[in-house]
Formats: C-alpha cells, sequence, structure tokens
C-alpha cells in the first residue's frame, strides 16, 4: 500500500492529525489497533456516549477521506536513508505493508502501575483500565470502589464511575496536600481546566478525596476486597468490591524508538512542527509529553500541517502553556518515596513471568536483568513492568524489537513481511 | 433494561451485558479471575486496553483471547483459568 | 602432573566459564576477562539443544563425550537451568532422507549412542503436530535442552567456588607480550585462553572465525505443543554451507510451554538489522512442517552471532603463533552441546594429560596453516 500520510494512532491526536492531511489532499491512512477510532480518551459502543466536541470529530474523520484501518497493529517499521518510511501491520492474522511518505506518530500513552502486596489480585484494575472497561460496557452500579495512585486519571474515572451508580468508597491520591494545593492554586493560569477540575470533584462529592495517601497492600476478601490505606502515619482499611489503582500515564513510544526517533526523558522529540529527529517521521499527543486531549489535538494538527506541507490553523493554543501544564502536571504528580518501598520481597514485579521484588538488583542492565530472571520476557513485552522497573531499581526494559506486539506466526511469514525495504537477501 | 446475551463460561450458560467487551461483561457478573499465572496464582484483566494481556481466556476453541478486546457474542463458549 | 601456572580466560560466555570451572578444579589461579556480563554473548541468544552430531568423527567425539559430561551433573543442576531431557527427532521428509536416518541409526548405535528409527506412523505419534505426509525420524532420547544463560552462571559458580575470579564489564583490547591489555589496565600472567567466541579473531588475527548470524522467533505459551527437539535431516545441509542465506526448520519446547523456532544461517558481518525476508522464510518453512504455529503468538525475534570455522569444527588446543596463548572458540552452533568437552579437553592438554578424545582434529594450530576453501 501506498500512501501519502501514514497516521498510526486514532485518539484525538491522530484524528486531528489525519483530518488535516486528507482535507489538505494528502492520500492518508489511519492505522488503528482498536475497533472504533477514539483512543483511550474517546473509547467509545456508540457515538452517544460521547461528548459534543468528540462527536464532531469523529465525523470529521468520516468525511475528510482518511482511509482508517482499524484493529491494525504496528509491529515493525524502517526508515532508509532517503526511502520512504514502511511499516508492517497485523491485521487479522495477516500482515501489510505501507510505504508512506511521511509518518505520523500519534500513539497515545498507557498506564504507570506500580507494585504494591496484592496488586495482582483480581478485582485490581488500573485507573485507566477500570475507565476502559466501564466505556466498554462493565456495570458498576452498586459496587463499592476504591480508587487510589496519582494523576490526572483519578478525577475523570472517579467521576465516571459515580456517573454509573457506583459507591466510591475513598478516592486516594498519593501526592501531598502540600503539591496538591500549589497545583490547584496554580490552575488560575489555565481556567478551562480549574472549571474542569471542579466539575469533575463534584460529580463525587459524597467520596473522601484524600491527599497525600496511598495503597499499602490488598487482600482478597469474603466478598470481594480488602483495602489498606497509608498516610504514612495511620491505616484505613476498607472492604470493597473493586479497586482501581495507577500511577500517572507514560507515553507510548515504542514505535517511535523503533524508527530511531530521538527521546529524552519518557518522550518523543518533536520541534514546533512536531517533527522527530527522523526525517519524515512526526510524532503528535502523549508521546510527546503527557498533556491531555487539547493538547493532543492541537499538536496533531500540527503535525498534520506539517506533514501535508500546509500553514497549521490558528487555534488559540500556545504550545508554550501547553508545555508548562505538562510541567506542572509531571512535577505536581511525582511518585513519592514511600512507593519505592511498597513491594516486599515476594511482591510480583514482572506478571507476565511471576518475577518477584527480590530477584531484581539495582544495578544490573535491563538486559542481564531479563536473560537472568525472565523479567519482561513475557507477552505485555515489558509494557507493564518496564515503568516500574525504572522507578523501582533504576532500569527498565531494553529498547523494542519487532514484533512491537505479539504477532502471529502467519502475518510474519505473510507475503509483506517478507519483503525487505532495507537490505538482507530475499 | 441493559440488553443481555447468553454466553456459555466454564460450561455452565451466564447471562452477560450484550454491548460489551468480554472482560467488561464478565467483571458485570462478578467474574473477575479469568486465568492462572506462571506460577499458578489467579489473575484478570488490569489494564484495559490490550497491552497487559493479563485477561486472556480462550474463546470458541481460541487460546490466548484478551477478554477487554474481545466483544461479547451470543453463544460464545468461553474457558477461564489457563 | 605438571604443575599449571596463571591463567587468564578472554571470554565468559559458556565456554570460557566452563574452562574456568575445569582449569580450577585442577588447582590452577584462574581469572575470567568478561566485556559485559558472564553469558552475555552467543551463549545467551541459542536454543539450548543438548544434541549428539553424526556429521564427522570429530563432530561425533567431542558432542557425545560432552553430553555425557552434563547428564552426570543433571542432578546438581538448579531449577533455573531448565534442563529437559525431551530428547531429539531428527525429521525424515521423504525416502532418501529416511535412509539418511538410518544411515544415522548405524552410525550412532555402532558407538553406543541409543537411537530409534521412527517410521511415518511412529512419528505423528510422538509427535502429533507434524504435518502427515512426513516419512518417519530418528528419536534420540539422550538428548536434551538447558536454558544457556544459567547454565553459564551455574559454572561461574562454581568455577568461582574453586577458586577462580571473573571479573565482568571488562574489555580485552588485545594480547600483550605478558598478558592482555584491557580497559582497565594490564592483565599478565603466563597462559591465556581465547575463549572469545565469535570475536576471537578480533583478539587473535588469522584466527578462521567469523559470526554466521541466526534468527530465532519464541512464541507466547502453548504447553503440550510438541515435546522434543524437532528438527530436520536437511538442517545438516544449511548448517554445511558457509556462504548463503539458509533456513531450516527447528523447534523446541521449552519448560514453560513458549516454543522456540528456528533456525537461519547468513553471513552479514556483525549487522544487527533483522532480515525481514529470511526471517519470513524461516517461520514459513516451521510451518510447513508444523501448521499449528501458524496461529501462535510470536513474543520476541532475536539474532545471535555462531562462531563459525570453515570445518564446523571449534579450535581447542595452543595456537603456535604466541606461546603461553591457547584457543578455545569457533564453536558454531553447538557451543552450549560442547562446552564441557571443550573444558575438559583444554584442562587435559594444559596439564600434559592425555584426554579422553583424540586432540587432534580440534587442534588450533591446524587453522595456522594454509586452509583450502571448504
Amino acid at each position: 500500500m501506498d500512501v501519502e500520510v501514514a497516521v498510526v494512532g486514532a485518539g484525538p491526536a491522530g484524528i486531528a492529525a489525519a483530518i488535516m492531511t486528507a482535507e489538505a489532499g494528502r492520500r492518508t491512512v489511519v492505522v488503528d489497533a482498536a475497533s472504533l477510532p477514539g483512543g483511550q480518551i474517546w473509547r467509545h459502543r456508540s457515538r452517544g456516549d460521547l461528548p459534543r466536541d468528540a462527536r464532531r470529530w469523529l465525523v470529521r474523520l468520516e468525511r475528510c477521506g482518511a482511509v482508517i484501518l482499524s484493529d491494525a497493529t504496528v509491529i515493525d517499521a524502517t526508515t532508509a536513508a532517503g526511502a520512504p518510511p514502511t511499516l508492517l501491520l497485523s491485521r487479522h492474522g495477516d500482515a501489510i505493508k505501507i510505504e508512506a511518505q511521511s509518518v505520523i506518530i500519534a500513539t497515545g500513552a498507557q498506564e504507570r502501575f506500580l507494585p504494591f502486596p496484592g496488586w495482582t489480585t483480581p478485582g485490581v484494575f488500573g485507573l485507566g483500565g477500570m475507565q476502559a472497561l466501564v466505556k466498554s460496557g462493565a456495570l458498576v452500579g452498586g459496587l463499592r470502589i476504591v480508587l487510589a495512585g496519582s494523576g490526572p486519571l483519578l478525577l475523570p474515572v472517579a467521576a465516571l464511575l459515580a456517573a454509573r451508580g457506583a459507591h466510591l468508597s475513598v478516592v486516594a491520591e498519593q501526592a501531598s496536600p502540600g503539591r496538591m494545593a500549589r497545583f490547584v492554586a496554580g490552575l488560575w493560569r489555565h481556567p478551562a481546566r480549574l472549571t474542569q477540575a471542579a466539575a469533575l470533584r463534584t460529580r463525587f462529592l459524597g467520596t473522601a478525596y484524600r491527599w497525600g495517601t496511598w495503597v499499602e497492600r490488598v487482600r482478597p476478601a469474603a466478598a470481594g476486597l480488602s483495602v489498606v490505606l497509608t498516610d504514612g502515619r495511620t491505616r484505613r482499611e476498607i472492604a470493597c468490591d473493586l479497586a482501581g489503582v495507577g500511577f500517572g500515564l507514560v507515553p507510548a513510544t515504542e514505535l517511535a524508538r523503533l524508527l530511531g526517533c530521538q527521546i529524552q526523558g519518557d518522550r518523543v522529540v518533536v520541534d514546533a512542527g512536531q517533527r522527530t529527529s527522523v526525517p519524515r517521521v512526526f510524532a503528535a499527543g502523549e508521546p510527546t509529553g503527557i498533556a491531555g486531549a487539547d493538547a493532543a489535538l492541537a499538536s496533531g494538527t500540527a503535525a498534520g500541517a506539517a506533514a501535508a506541507g500546509v500553514a497549521a490553523p490558528r487555534s488559540g493554543r500556545r504550545a508554550g502553556r501547553d508545555a508548562a501544564f505538562a510541567a506542572q502536571l509531571a512535577e505536581t504528580f511525582a511518585l513519592r518515596e514511600e512507593l519505592r518501598a511498597l513491594p516486599e520481597p515476594d511482591t510480583i514485579v514482572c506478571r507476565c513471568e511471576d518475577v518477584r521484588h527480590r530477584e531484581f538488583q539495582r544495578g544490573t542492565c535491563a538486559r542481564e536483568t531479563k536473560l537472568r530472571t525472565r523479567a519482561g520476557m513475557g507477552a505485555c513485552q515489558g509494557r507493564i513492568c518496564g515503568p516500574m522497573r525504572e522507578f523501582l531499581f533504576g532500569a527498565g526494559v531494553e529498547p523494542p524489537r519487532a514484533p512491537l506486539f505479539p504477532t502471529a506466526v502467519a502475518a510474519l511469514c505473510s507475503p509483506d513481511a517478507g519483503q525487505s525495504s532495507t537490505r538482507g537477501a530475499p | 433494561m441493559i440488553p443481555e446475551v447468553e454466553i456459555v463460561l466454564d460450561g455452565a450458560p451466564v447471562r452477560v451485558p450484550a454491548d460489551a467487551t468480554l472482560a467488561a461483561a464478565l467483571l458485570s457478573v462478578g467474574r473477575m479471575a479469568l486465568r492462572r499465572s506462571v506460577d499458578g496464582e489467579p489473575r484478570g484483566a488490569l489494564c484495559g486496553m490490550g497491552i497487559c494481556f493479563a485477561c486472556r481466556v480462550t474463546v470458541d476453541g481460541r487460546t490466548h483471547r484478551r477478554a477487554c478486546l474481545e466483544p461479547v457474542r451470543s453463544g460464545m463458549r468461553v474457558t477461564t483459568g489457563d | 602432573m605438571a604443575a599449571i601456572p596463571d591463567v587468564l580466560i578472554v571470554g565468559g560466555g559458556i565456554v570460557g566459564v566452563a574452562c574456568a570451572d575445569a582449569l580450577a578444579q585442577d588447582g590452577a589461579r584462574v581469572t575470567v576477562l568478561e566485556s559485559e556480563f558472564v553469558g552475555a554473548g552467543a551463549t545467551a541468544a541459542g536454543m539450548g539443544h543438548i544434541v549428539v552430531m553424526d556429521d564427522s568423527e570429530a563432530q561425533f567425539a567431542l558432542t557425545a563425550w560432552s553430553r555425557g559430561l552434563l547428564a552426570g551433573l543433571i542432578d546438581e543442576l538448579p531449577a533455573d537451568v531448565e534442563h529437559d531431557a525431551c530428547g531429539t527427532i531428527w525429521i525424515a521428509v521423504g525416502a532418501a532422507e529416511l535412509e539418511e536416518a538410518r544411515g544415522k541409526l548405524a552410525f550412532f548405535r555402532a558407538r553406543g549412542v541409543v537411537a530409534e528409527l521412527l517410521d511415518a506412523a511412529q512419528l505423528r505419534e510422538a509427535e502429533p503436530r507434524l504435518r502427515p505426509g512426513l516419512a518417519g525420524g530418528l528419536r534420540v532420547p539422550g538428548d536434551s535442552v538447558v536454558y544457556p544463560p544459567a547454565l553459564a552462571r551455574w559454572l561461574a559458580a562454581r568455577a568461582r567456588r574453586a577458586g577462580a575470579t571473573i571479573h565482568e564489564r571488562v574489555a580485552v583490547e588485545r594480547i600483550t607480550p605478558d598478558g592482555v591489555m584491557t580497559g582497565n589496565g594490564e592483565f599478565a600472567a603466563p597462559l591465556i585462553v581465547n575463549a572469545a567466541g565469535a570475536h576471537a579473531a578480533v583478539l587473535t588475527p588469522g584466527l578462521p572465525i567469523v559470526p554466521r548470524r541466526g534468527l530465532l522467533a519464541i512464541t507466547d505459551r502453548y504447553p503440550k505443543f510438541c515435546r522434543h527437539q524437532l528438527v530436520e535431516l536437511g538442517y545438516l545441509q544449511s548448517a554445511h554451507a558457509l556462504s548463503d542465506a539458509s533456513v531450516a526448520f527447528n523447534v523446541q519446547p521449552r519448560r514453560t510451554g513458549q516454543v522456540l523456532i528456528g533456525s537461519s544461517r547468513e553471513l552479514v558481518g556483525w549487522d544487527r538489522v533483522p532480515n525481514r525476508p529470511l526471517l519470513a522464510r524461516m517461520l514459513a518453512r516451521a510451518v510447513t512442517f508444523m501448521p499449528g504455529l501458524a496461529g501462535m503468538d510470536v513474543i520476541r525475534t532475536w539474532a545471535g552471532f555462531r562462531p563459525a570455522t570453515p570445518d564446523k569444527l571449534p579450535l581447542v588446543g595452543p595456537w603456535p603463533d604466541r606461546p603461553g596463548l591457547w584457543i578455545a572458540a569457533g564453536h558454531e552452533g553447538l557451543g552450549i552441546t560442547t562446552a564441557l568437552g571443550t573444558a575438559r579437553l583444554l584442562a587435559d592438554l594444559i596439564a600434559g594429560r592425555v584426554p579422553a578424545i583424540d586432540p587432534a582434529p580440534y587442534a588450533a594450530a591446524r587453522a595456522a596453516q594454509p586452509v583450502t576453501a571448504a
């Protein structure tokens, strides 16, 4: 398949980018792993589930002329000097090769998990995980739910669950009261976000929203779970049906790193036109820094404009302000030291291979740790244990390799997979 | 009224919400444990978005199906605990 | 027994640590210099197949002896070595290969290796997931599978207990008149063992060892998909052609229930860029033997670099161009299998003992002479 622009990811950034390039007349394909566009934040079963502006974006995507390849996962990608980038997709057990003049990486973010005793108990989900399940049809009315962890997901997930009739036992944010107070005070610079946050909070006013509080352990209980929360001084044990625990978002950068894009910290480095360090490869949205849906729409538009070679429309947003807000988020919700000490020796760190905390050694490189313990050798390819190992031991997982996702053998030996745009004997 | 369908879960018929993914549907009927880990511990869904692979079940004889991505279908035969 | 002076071993792969262990057990003061961590090179990249080979008398002697040495250690091996006495089945696609299998059977039987011929029906029974229509195979029950990084670590620990010192993250730059020069300064010793695997020729120019890249893919867990290491007899053609990229069917069940799929050979220097077409060919070939693989998920693929020599045999023995320098390298795809025999052979030669097998075919000195192209 030959296209002018390939957009990877159909969340807000990818949608905005594809609309921009397609409406500028460029042949555009959007590759998305989910069955419907929208990414995580606009996950839906029917359009009625979505806020009006999201619906408008989806309608515009439908009409702009871009081809949407859903249920398609990018498993490999190459750029040879001077040649157009190629993407290899796995879709329905087969492989499809796409050669594009430009690639826009809009792969979004994933949740960061941290281990604590009992975190692998069935019924303990992530915050984003709980949100995804509810948006995918999980009925939570009347269920007692504890939400804990950190970051901008906590409030929207609490509001969503409350709206669906869940009984929220408590919402616990690990960031200290001091940091949270400073953050809230600083929101006067971003009035829209302040209003947003306040509105979300009102949806679960009946529930305690505690700062400086985190989950110490979870145990299975007679009817559900028993969650122990602490603020470092006192403990509270709460009986509930489900728990949602997550510690913020991390950019999903595997594809960018596979293509050789420069990474700083955990995000893809881009210029004002959303160009990465690799020619013809752009990045937009969360991979360039966690900043939310509005910033993703803006950077997606900018990336699309740059890829299409047209001027970006004036949006009234300033990239500087988005970056400043992203920095504030990172500082406010930085993980506290106590979280490092939560796991016990037997606490599972790598869930795929049941590697426990005591098996890791600080200072050992990612590859040696993997070979020694099997951590990172499972189906999730280190996506879950990587960020937590970074936090706990100072070393995450190795650089990504193809296939970027578990892929059927049949797809890897299909005709498109068997071609090479670089070197290699046929 | 939430529309429901009947699926076969570990050999027994169960009514679950119709317009849902399998993981969401199973959560709705109180079914959280979906498989066993390497050491035999019970495990269930975590990330909800198809990257953690913790929610894998066998659907209509096909193994390693991520329940959080699998749409519920009337009559689907689901086996957990693999 | 001749007194053994200090020995420096360059390379902490399975061959290097096995040699360290053997020499330390002999009472030598041994130091291993490893540029990354124990087992970081080809040791970590291979299949861990312990296999007796019949492609030459010398290959047989070394693999059979080594296999026996490992068998003697089974009870001591920890669980993470994942030793699995699953055996090998060499698969015959048609009548000609079945005849080859009969030849192999005769060869093994004459040398005391237990093997049994399987006809088509017996093959299907032994491995139900193989496609119908294969002619049969040769089952070698004494072969096994291990997890090489863990075996290497265990041998390293044993060597340490016997008094050896292992320095990791020390890169040897060159051999000097008194020893070796590293990034951390010079290490002196009267004896040096070059066990640097595919890098051995960098240290000792003139060694006919080149990196021969192999690709592998490992699947998610599908327990009981296969029971034996399965290799096509056609593999031997692939392993023997030093030029050209080639693939062969080679599949292994791991203790975890994952299936390891190989194999391929190509000469691309140290290129780590994956060869997608070759990987596709390798997987396609595997699917022709075991159609059930098609729907199985591959979690990871990787490349390893086998230390290859022109005559398929390793170089074990003194290097004539530099007194005090010994070579223990060039094991191609049999490093895991033959590490123990190599170590024992080297220790015997250094000590002046008569080894259990004839050392002549592996003499490093053979490479110092002009070699006709294989």
